[in-house]
C-alpha cells in the first residue's frame, strides 16, 4: 500500500475496540473516509475513519480485531479508500480491497497480507492514440493497449480536473505499467505525468463522459421472462428479490453466463463461497455464447463472501462499480452484477449500529435509501467525449429478512431501480423456474418511447402488443383459476378452464426455462419473438372442448410439446418437427 | 507473574467490566475461576463476557488475563472423546495431548478451495432422490421441537460415508445426548467420533464456544489427514438465542426477532467453514435449527436460510402416518453437481415430474377440503401421492439410488401419461417402465 509523504498524514494509537470497531485517537489532519493501518505484530491493518470527534477517530477495520490492544500505533495514508486501474483487471478474482486471491499466500486469507491488484512489471504494445499538443479532458484517450481481447483505452487520469495540453505522448512500443505515458500541462504550465495505471476513490462516481443518456437499447439476458415480458436495457438498472431458495443466484449466474455484453464484473458481496468457487471452476472453461471465447474473458470477479471481514463487504461492491465505470469510458458495455446488495445494507447496519447512530427502521442505518439510490444512480449508458457510446447495467439481488418484501432494503432499492423482477415463494414451490412473477415484476424502461422503438426494430412490429396481450392473458388464467378454485370445476363456464389453461401454457412455454439444460438455458432474441408468436398464435384461437377434463387434457399434451421444443435447438428439424406436430394436434381441436 | 485484578466496575448477567491495562481484544480471563472473554475495550476499561454467567460473582472477584484467545489442544487423541464447551474432558478420561489451535482463526482463501462435487449417499430416499447432498456443502434441518430431528441427524451420519463424525451438542437434552453416544456405540463408530457437549442444563453463553470447537477439529482432519469429516451441530437456534443474549447485554440495538443485527455474519462464519479441499479432504456440516410452527420467515431460520446450501425440512404426512421429507420445502442447492452427473441421467428430470405431480395433489387435496368433485386427473395425483409419501419420501425409507429411481418410474408409469411428465423425449424413450 502507498503511503503519501509523511509529513502531512495524521498517527495516532487504538483507544478503544469494539468489534470490527476501533477508536483512534489521532494528532495531526485525519481525514473522514481515510484509510489507515494499525501496526499490529508487525502487521499492517487496513482501517477506513467513518466518525471523527475531537481528537478520536473512529475506524472500521477491513480485518479480524482479535489481539489488538489499547496504545498500538496506527499510521493514516492521507488517502481514502481507492481502486487501481489499469490494464490487466480482466479475468482477475479481488477480495473487496482488490487484493489478487491468486496471489495471497497461504491456503487461509491471513490478516494483513495484501497483493497488488497489477502486475506492474508486465509489458504491454502501447499505440498512441492522441498526439502532441492536443487538448484533452480526463477521461480522453491517450493511447491503447491490448488487455486479451480487449482494446484498453489508457485515458487521462480521471482525477485531473480542466483542460490540459499533451506536452509528450509515447511513441508506439512497450511499455510497462509505471512507465510513463504522456506530460500533461495544465493552463499555469504545471506538468503531470500519466502511465498506464491510475488510482481513484471508489466511493466517487467516475465521469469523464459528455452526458448521460436515457437507456434505449435492449441488453438481451437469455432469460425469456425478462427479455420478452420486462426487458432490461443497457445502462439500465434492476434487482432481484426473492426469499432464499427461489433461485436468485441461480438466475443472477444464469444472466452472467448469458448475457449479450462485453465485460461482467460480478460483486460475490457477503454470499457462500461455494458459488464463488463454482464460477471459478466454470468460468474459465465454459464459452461466452455470443462470442465463443472463454467466460473467464471477459469477467472480472470481486469476492468477499460471507465469512470475510463485514466492513470490506461494503468496499467490494464500490470496487465493482468504480471497475466497470472505468471500463465503460473506453466505450465498452459492461454489465455489473451483486449477489447480495442486502448483505452490503447488513454491513451498513452493523457499523452503524456500533458508531451508536440512531437506527431507522429494521435497526439499518436511516439514510439506507440515499445510499442505496446514489449508488443504483453510478450505472446508466453514456456519450463519450469523442462521441462513442459505453454503459454500466447494474443488476442487484436483494435478500428480504422472511421473504417479505416490505423490509427496507427492498423497499428502498425499488426507489432506486427500474426494473424489479420479483422471485415468488409460491412459482418457487411449485419449481416454475425461474420463479420470476410475471405480472407483479416491472421494466419501467418499456415507458421510454425510444426503448420501444428500439424493441420493435428487434423483435418486430407489434411486438409490444403482443406482449401486453401476453400480460392481460396471464392476469385473466389467474383470476379464472381463482373463480374455478372457488366455485369448483364443473360451476364454472368451460371457457374459465380454457382461459386458465392458455395462461397456463404462456407460463410453461414462455416463463418456466430450465437452467441447467444446454440449449434452454439461453434463449437468442429471435427465437424469443418466435415463440411468443407461436405460443401467442394458439391463444387466440377459440377451442370447443365437451368437457373441462378434455381442455386440461388438451393443454398438458400442448404443453409438453413445447416443453420438447424448448430443448431443441432453434430452426433444427428436431424443433420443427415439434412445431408441426403442435400445428396438427391445435389444427385437429380448434374450429 | 501475570497481574491480578480484584475490583469490577460493572456486572451484568452476562457480563463484566473492569479497570485493567494492555489487554488484547478476545482474550481469554478467569473471573473468580469462570472462563470469560474479552469482548470491549474501551480506554482502560475492559468488558468480558463471562461464559457460565455471572450469577453470585462479587464486585471483588479475581480477574486474571490469560493472554491469548480461545484454544484447544488437537490430536489424533481426541477420537472416541466427549469434552464440554471449554474442551474439557467429560468422560472420566485424561486431558488430551496435543498442539493448542486458535479457535476461529482465519477463512480459507476461496481460490484454494474445491467444488464440492462429491455424493453422500444417505439411504433416506426422501434426502438422496430430491435433496442430494455433496461433500463440503452445509445444510440444516429445520424442524419443529416435536419432529425426531435427532434421530434423523444420527441416521444419516451413520449411514454417509465419512472419516471422521463431530457432534456439537448446543443447548442437547440430556436424553438426546445418551441416544446419540448410543448410536454411535452400537454402530461401532466411536473409533471416528468426537464430542462436544453443552446440554439444556449448561449455562446458555458457553453454547457460543461448541460450534468453533467442532470446526477447529474438523479442520485439522481435514486439512492434515485429508479426510472426510461430517460436522454435525445441534440445535443452532440456541447458538443464535444465546448471541442475542450477549447482544442485549451489551446494549446493542435488536433487528428483526430481537436478534442482533450481526447474526448473518455470526452464523456465517460457522457454517462458511464447510468446504471441500483439492486434497479430497472435506467438512460437512449437517446442523439442526428448531422453528416454531413451521415458521421459516423468523430471523434465525431466515438468515440461516440465506447462508446454508438448502435445508431439510421434516414434516409428518397425515394421509400415510409417517414423518417425511417435504419435498417442497426441502432443497438442496449443491445438488445440480452431482445429479444425472453423479447419479443416473434421468435422475433431474425424474425427480421434479414427482414433486409436480406431488404439488398436484396438494391442490386436489384442497379442492376436496373444499367440498369440491375431483376430476380423475386430481384422483389419480392423491392416489399416487400417498404411494409417494409412502414408498420414497418417509424417513425409514432405506433404499439405494437405484432402487428409488426404479421405483420413481414405476409410480409415474402407474398413475400418468408420458405426455403428462414433461420429461424430455429421449429420457421417455429410455427409461418408461412398459406396464
Amino acid at each position: 500500500m502507498m503511503l503519501a509523504n509523511k509529513h502531512d498524514t495524521a498517527r495516532g494509537h487504538i483507544q478503544a475496540i469494539l468489534g470490527s470497531l476501533v477508536n483512534i485517537e489521532f494528532e495531526g489532519p485525519a481525514r473522514q473516509n481515510e484509510i489507515c493501518f494499525i501496526q499490529h505484530e508487525g502487521k499492517s491493518l487496513m482501517a477506513e475513519v467513518i466518525r471523527i470527534t475531537g481528537n478520536i477517530a473512529q475506524a472500521q477495520v477491513f480485518d479480524s480485531t482479535r489481539g489488538l490492544r489499547t496504545k498500538t500505533p496506527v499510521v493514516f495514508s492521507g488517502q481514502l479508500l481507492e481502486v487501481t486501474l489499469g490494464p490487466g483487471l480482466l479475468s482477475r478474482k479481488y477480495d473487496g480491497l482488490q487484493n489478487d486471491l491468486e496471489k495471497l499466500p497461504g491456503l487461509f486469507l491471513e490478516r494483513g497480507s495484501y497483493a497488488p491488484p497489477l502486475d506492474e512489471d508486465c509489458q504491454y504494445s502501447f499505440i498512441p492514440l492522441s498526439h502532441k499538443d492536443a487538448l484533452v479532458c480526463a477521461g480522453d484517450w491517450l493511447g491503447e493497449v491490448q488487455e486479451g481481447w480487449i482494446q484498453h483505452k489508457i485515458m487521462v487520469p480521471f482525477s485531473l480536473q480542466g483542460q490540459y495540453r499533451v506536452a509528450f505522448l509515447a511513441p508506439e512500443g512497450k511499455l510497462r505499467l509505471k512507465d510513463t505515458v504522456a506530460i500533461l500541462q495544465d493552463e499555469t504550465g504545471r506538468e503531470h505525468t500519466a502511465t498506464m495505471v491510475q488510482r481513484w476513490p471508489v466511493k466517487k462516481p467516475l465521469l469523464g463522459y459528455r452526458q448521460k443518456i436515457r437507456p434505449d437499447t435492449i441488453l438481451t439476458t437469455g432469460v425469456r421472462a425478462i427479455d420478452t415480458l420486462n426487458p432490461l436495457p443497457e445502462g439500465g438498472t434492476g434487482f432481484i428479490p426473492g426469499p432464499f431458495g427461489c433461485g436468485k443466484t441461480v438466475l443472477q449466474q444464469a444472466i452472467s453466463k448469458n448475457a449479450k455484453v462485453d465485460l461482467v464484473v460480478l460483486v460475490a458481496c457477503g454470499e457462500r463461497a461455494n458459488e464463488v468457487v463454482e464460477i471459478f471452476k466454470t468460468f474459465p472453461e465454459l464459452p461466452d455464447p455470443h462470442t465463443g471465447r472463454k467466460l473467464i474473458e471477459r469477467t472480472t470477479i470481486i469476492c468477499n463472501t460471507s465469512n470475510m471481514p463485514v466492513a470490506a463487504r461494503d468496499a467490494s461492491v464500490y470496487m465493482g462499480m468504480a471497475i466497470a465505470e472505468y471500463y465503460r469510458a473506453m466505450g465498452l458495455k459492461v454489465l455489473l452484477l451483486a449477489d447480495s446488495t442486502s448483505r452490503w445494507a447488513q454491513a451498513l447496519r452493523e457499523i452503524s449500529n456500533r458508531l451508536e447512530e440512531l437506527p431507522g427502521p429494521d435497526a439499518f442505518p436511516v439514510d439506507l435509501t440515499a445510499v442505496i439510490s446514489a449508488f443504483y444512480a453510478r450505472a446508466g449508458k453514456v456519450i463519450l467525449r469523442n462521441g462513442q457510446t459505453g454503459s454500466v447495467t447494474f443488476l442487484g439481488t436483494v435478500s428480504p429478512a422472511g421473504g417479505n418484501f416490505k423490509e427496507p432494503v427492498t423497499e428502498g432499492t425499488r426507489k432506486a431501480a427500474r426494473c424489479f423482477y420479483a422471485l415468488s415463494q409460491r412459482r418457487s414451490d411449485s419449481k416454475r423456474y425461474p420463479a420470476i412473477e410475471p405480472l407483479e415484476s416491472y421494466s419501467k424502461y418499456l415507458e421510454y418511447p425510444e426503448f420501444r422503438q428500439n424493441l420493435e426494430g428487434i423483435m418486430g412490429e407489434g411486438w409490444l402488443d403482443l406482449v401486453e396481450a401476453a400480460k392481460d392473458l396471464l392476469r385473466q388464467s389467474g383470476e379464472a383459476r381463482e373463480q374455478i378454485a372457488i366455485l369448483g370445476d364443473d360451476s364454472v363456464p368451460l371457457e374459465y378452464h380454457e382461459i386458465f389453461w392458455k395462461g397456463e401454457l404462456i407460463d410453461f412455454a414462455i416463463l418456466q426455462q430450465d437452467a441447467f439444460d444446454r440449449i434452454d438455458a439461453n434463449t437468442p432474441l429471435a427465437r424469443q419473438a418466435y415463440m411468443l408468436r407461436l405460443v401467442m398464435g394458439i391463444c387466440r384461437r377459440r377451442f370447443y372442448f365437451p368437457h373441462f377434463e378434455d381442455t386440461a387434457a388438451f393443454f398438458k399434451k400442448l404443453i409438453h410439446l413445447f416443453k420438447q421444443m424448448n430443448y431443441a435447438e432453434f430452426g433444427s428439424a428436431n424443433f420443427h418437427d415439434y412445431e408441426n406436430q403442435i400445428h396438427a394436434f391445435v389444427a385437429e381441436k380448434s374450429s | 507473574m501475570r497481574k491480578v485484578y480484584t475490583r469490577l466496575s460493572k456486572i451484568t448477567k452476562a457480563t463484566v467490566s473492569l479497570f485493567a491495562q494492555d489487554v488484547s481484544y478476545e482474550e481469554l480471563a478467569s473471573v473468580d475461576g469462570r472462563l470469560a472473554q474479552v469482548i470491549r475495550i474501551a480506554g482502560d476499561e475492559v468488558t468480558l463476557q463471562v461464559f457460565a454467567g455471572t450469577e453470585g460473582i462479587a464486585a471483588n472477584a479475581r480477574v486474571l488475563f490469560l493472554g491469548h484467545p480461545p484454544r484447544l489442544k488437537i490430536s489424533d487423541e481426541l477420537v472416541g472423546r466427549y469434552f464440554n464447551a471449554y474442551g474439557d474432558p467429560i468422560d472420566g478420561k485424561p486431558p488430551v495431548a496435543g498442539e493448542y489451535v486458535e479457535l476461529g482463526g482465519p477463512t480459507i482463501n476461496p481460490v484454494h478451495r474445491s467444488q464440492p462435487s462429491e455424493w453422500i449417499a444417505t439411504g433416506i430416499a426422501g434426502i438422496d432422490l430430491n435433496n442430494t447432498l455433496v461433500t463440503g456443502q452445509k445444510i440444516p434441518f429445520f424442524a419443529d421441537p416435536g419432529e425426531p430431528y435427532n434421530q434423523v441427524m444420527a441416521m444419516v451420519a451413520m449411514k454417509a460415508q465419512s472419516d471422521k463424525i463431530v457432534l456439537g451438542g448446543i443447548g442437547l437434552s440430556h436424553d438426546d445426548y445418551l441416544y446419540y453416544k448410543t448410536v454411535f456405540e452400537n454402530a461401532g463408530a466411536e473409533h471416528r467420533t468426537v464430542v462436544f457437549l453443552n446440554t439444556t442444563e449448561d449455562p446458555p453463553v458457553e453454547r457460543l464456544l461448541i460450534p468453533d470447537l467442532c470446526l477447529s477439529v474438523a479442520e485439522y482432519f481435514a486439512l492434515q489427514k485429508n479426510e472426510k469429516v461430517l460436522v454435525l451441530l445441534t440445535d443452532m437456534a440456541l447458538y443464535a438465542e444465546a448471541l442475542a443474549i450477549v447482544a442485549s447485554k451489551m446494549e446493542q440495538i435488536p433487528a428483526k426477532d430481537s436478534m442482533p443485527g450481526s447474526l448473518y455474519s455470526d452464523l456465517a462464519r460457522i457454517y462458511e467453514r464447510a468446504v471441500q479441499l483439492p486434497s479430497g479432504g472435506s467438512i460437512t456440516i449437517i446442523a439442526v435449527t428448531t422453528i416454531h410452527d413451521g415458521d421459516i420467515t423468523h430471523a434465525i431460520p431466515d438468515n440461516t436460510g440465506y447462508i446454508t446450501e438448502g435445508q431439510l425440512f421434516l414434516r409428518r404426512d397425515t394421509s400415510v402416518g409417517k414423518v417425511i421429507v417435504d419435498p417442497f420445502r426441502s432443497l438442496s442447492r449443491l445438488k445440480q453437481i452431482v445429479i444425472g452427473k453423479k447419479t443416473r441421467e434421468d435422475h433431474p428430470q425424474l425427480m421434479n415430474a414427482l414433486v409436480r405431480f406431488y404439488a398436484d395433489a396438494a391442490d386436489a387435496k384442497t379442492k376436496l377440503e373444499n367440498g369440491f368433485e375431483l376430476t380423475h386427473y386430481d384422483r389419480r395425483a392423491l392416489d399416487f401421492a400417498r404411494e409417494y409419501s409412502r414408498e420414497l419420501l418417509a424417513i425409514d425409507v432405506d433404499l439405494d439410488m437405484q432402487k428409488i429411481l426404479t421405483i420413481g418410474w414405476q409410480l409415474v408409469a402407474k398413475y400418468f401419461e408420458k405426455e403428462e411428465t414433461g420429461i424430455r423425449q429421449d429420457i421417455l424413450d429410455k427409461y418408461w417402465p412398459e406396464k
